[in-house]
């Protein structure tokens, strides 16, 4: 099984190389990679850094060109893929069917892997892009259980890629707008759910609120941990009871050290840890403590117990300090 | 420009379902889009019962479409999505690429939903390739960005275009069921609580703010949806269809005011932000 680190910069990328990464994922600072926070990502010429690396030390670049491209402005997807291509990248992670159809024509010896933001959960979408595009793998969406990941492993055509830790994303992803019904940007155009320009928080008597583009998200205590502001983790109410609740899923991260064994056995090629936002030293805590959870597990699958240790390190980098198995346990659901 | 009913999004009694189709058949409406796109859990209607339904509607005049599920989960969903497919006789609205997969496979022309991430020329000329007629313009998209989409093809399009014009759009689809969470039982064993929502759960912010509206596993837009001061724009942008997502009965009252060219009452909580460039929530 494949580790597979996020890296928004190239302090990130050799902290998760050094740290036990097989592999990292990151994008261009455009709007041709679905997280382009501003300070983040990286220029052609880091890239090429970033590959040079990689080939030095035997490990992976995959470069993630997942958003949508814009009509009149295409050119610069297409372009982003020629450039990955030249420079050597091992794969692009991609969602749209336009770009699939240049990369593969263009450029058929560069490996090709679904991005989540296309959406992909079952034998009949994963069939098309194989067919039609011969992607390698596909990563899925947070949205399946378990038991559903494992029975669409059997019968996949492609490798598959799963969310293995981080901010846990529960919509099936490329297809939400939650982001863009209230803020205008879309993660699917270029931007990034709740992007930051539009956060605000204001301190009222003793309370907190969490605005986003001057909708109330959350109120809070100001002693309140509180996780980043997205539509799908706010606190609200209904006509009938305007007690507060966490109505769609409240601030918590994605852990699935526990799954290990379950990963393993049904045949998942990687594991994915999110989080090209975050810093060198998250990407350095998870990494090392995967790294740690796969090679116990590799070195004796039927012994495997997730550790105490590992789960209390990764707690501290969780939002809310809290994780959960999400969508891959059925009582979540 | 042809007025169309997309599918019903809510779980309604079988009776309901029934009574709302005899006077969708009744109505002068010429495209009706109908069939479970949500959740397989809601089985008030069979398969064979909303083939009955579209049978009839067919009967009397209407273009049948349809709808399959936006988001599949099992590999039995998905056997069975096939055998609907192919055995239905009736064009198809894919709202998830395996209904792509399927249509195409068997040469069924399809609808792409509002589901399908239809961004540019060159991904929608694909879809034509594999048989698409006729595409729902996706609901984040605006005017200006379907404009240049049809002006970088010359200045039309070789497929029809759908605008979702009236109601609530469904703004994203999760594993979790929001409406069964809310009243604190499984999934598993939820009743199809849903049913005591026919039109979602309405979701405020703690400012009693309309937010979202809930409905099981799918999330929509509070604020309801109304581009009827824009049809005359889009028949000169060249879309084909302007789809009234049913919420209630008084949905075919809209639809029939909006074919005789008339004005409709405007929604309590409207917006039109996406189809102007804006957040979609804005009212503009």
């Amino acid at each position: 099984m494949e580790l597979l680190c996020p890296a928004g910069n190239l302090a990130a990328l050799k902290t998760a190389f050094n740290a036990g990464a097989d592999a990292v994922y990151l994008g261009l600072k455009d709007d041709t990679n679905a997280r382009s926070f501003a300070g983040l990502n990286f220029s052609p010429k880091k890239l090429q850094q970033a590959i040079s690396i990689a080939k030095q030390m035997g490990k992976q670049i995959f470069l993630t060109i997942n958003t949508f491209p814009k009509p009149t402005e295409e050119h610069r997807w297409y372009q982003a893929v020629d450039m990955a291509a030249d420079l050597g990248a091992d794969a692009l992670i991609v969602a749209d069917l336009s770009l699939l159809d240049y990369a593969h024509s263009k450029h058929p010896q560069l490996p090709l892997h679904l991005s989540v933001q296309a959406s992909a959960t079952n034998l009949g979408a994963l069939t098309l892009y194989k067919e039609e595009f011969n992607i390698e793998r596909a990563v899925l969406p947070r949205v399946l259980s378990m038991k559903q990941v494992r029975d669409l492993a059997k019968i996949s055509p492609v490798d598959l890629e799963v969310f293995a830790f981080g901010s846990l994303c529960i919509m099936a992803e490329g297809r939400c707008h939650l982001s863009s019904y209230v803020t205008g940007q879309s993660p699917n155009t270029g931007g990034s759910c709740s992007p930051a320009q539009h956060v605000r928080w204001e301190e009222k008597g003793d309370k907190q609120s969490t605005l986003l583009n001057n909708v109330l998200i959350d109120s809070s205590s100001k002693d309140e941990q509180m996780g980043y502001p997205v539509v799908c983790k706010g606190r609200y109410q209904t006509e009938e009871e305007k007690d507060p609740e966490f109505m769609l899923e409240s601030p918590t991260s994605l852990n699935t050290l526990s799954l290990l064994p379950d990963l393993g056995k049904a045949g998942i090629a990687s594991l994915k840890i999110e989080g090209r936002q975050r810093s060198p030293a998250y990407v350095e805590q998870v990494t090392r403590v995967w790294r740690n959870a796969i090679d116990t597990y590799m070195a004796s699958p039927e012994s495997y117990q997730c550790r105490n240790e590992w789960n209390a390190a990764l707690s501290k980098v969780s939002e809310g300090q809290t994780t959960t198995l999400g969508a891959y346990e059925r009582s979540w659901q | 420009m042809k007025i169309s009913l997309g599918p019903l999004l809510y779980f309604w009694p079988k009776e309901k379902v029934f009574e709302f189709y005899q006077k969708v058949a009744e109505s002068s409406i010429p495209v009706v889009y109908l069939g479970e796109a949500v959740c397989t859990r809601r089985r008030q209607l069979k398969f064979k019962d909303y083939l009955e339904l579209a049978t009839m509607l067919k009967q009397a005049g209407k273009e049948v479409i349809i709808s399959t599920l936006a988001l599949l989960e099992t590999p039995s969903e998905f056997t069975e999505l096939k055998r609907q497919i192919e055995s239905c006789g009736f064009e198809i609205e894919a709202n998830d690429l395996a209904g792509v997969h399927v249509a195409k496979e068997a040469n069924i022309p399809f609808t792409c939903g509002t589901s399908i991430n239809n961004y540019n020329l060159a991904s929608l000329m694909k879809m034509h390739q594999w048989g698409m007629k006729r595409f729902v313009v996706p609901i984040e998209l605006s005017k200006d960005w379907l404009n240049k989409v049809i002006a970088s093809n010359g200045g039309s399009l070789p497929f029809e275009i759908e605008v979702f014009g009236h109601g609530h759009t469904p703004l994203a689809h999760s594993a979790r069921c929001f409406t069964a969470r809310h009243k604190g039982i499984a999934k598993d064993n939820c009743e199809t609580v849903c049913i005591e929502y026919p039109k979602g759960l309405l979701t405020q912010t703690q400012e009693d703010q309309p937010l979202l509206r809930l409905n099981g596993i799918q999330t929509q837009a509070a604020a309801c949806t109304d581009l009827s001061d824009d049809i005359e724009e889009m028949k000169a942008m060249g879309v084909t269809h302007f789809r009234i997502s049913p919420s209630s009965m008084r949905s075919i009252d809209i639809a029939e005011r909006l074919i005789k060219g008339e004005a409709i009452e405007k929604p309590l909580n409207p917006c039109n932000g996406y189809w102007k460039g804006e957040a979609g929530m804005e009212l503009t």
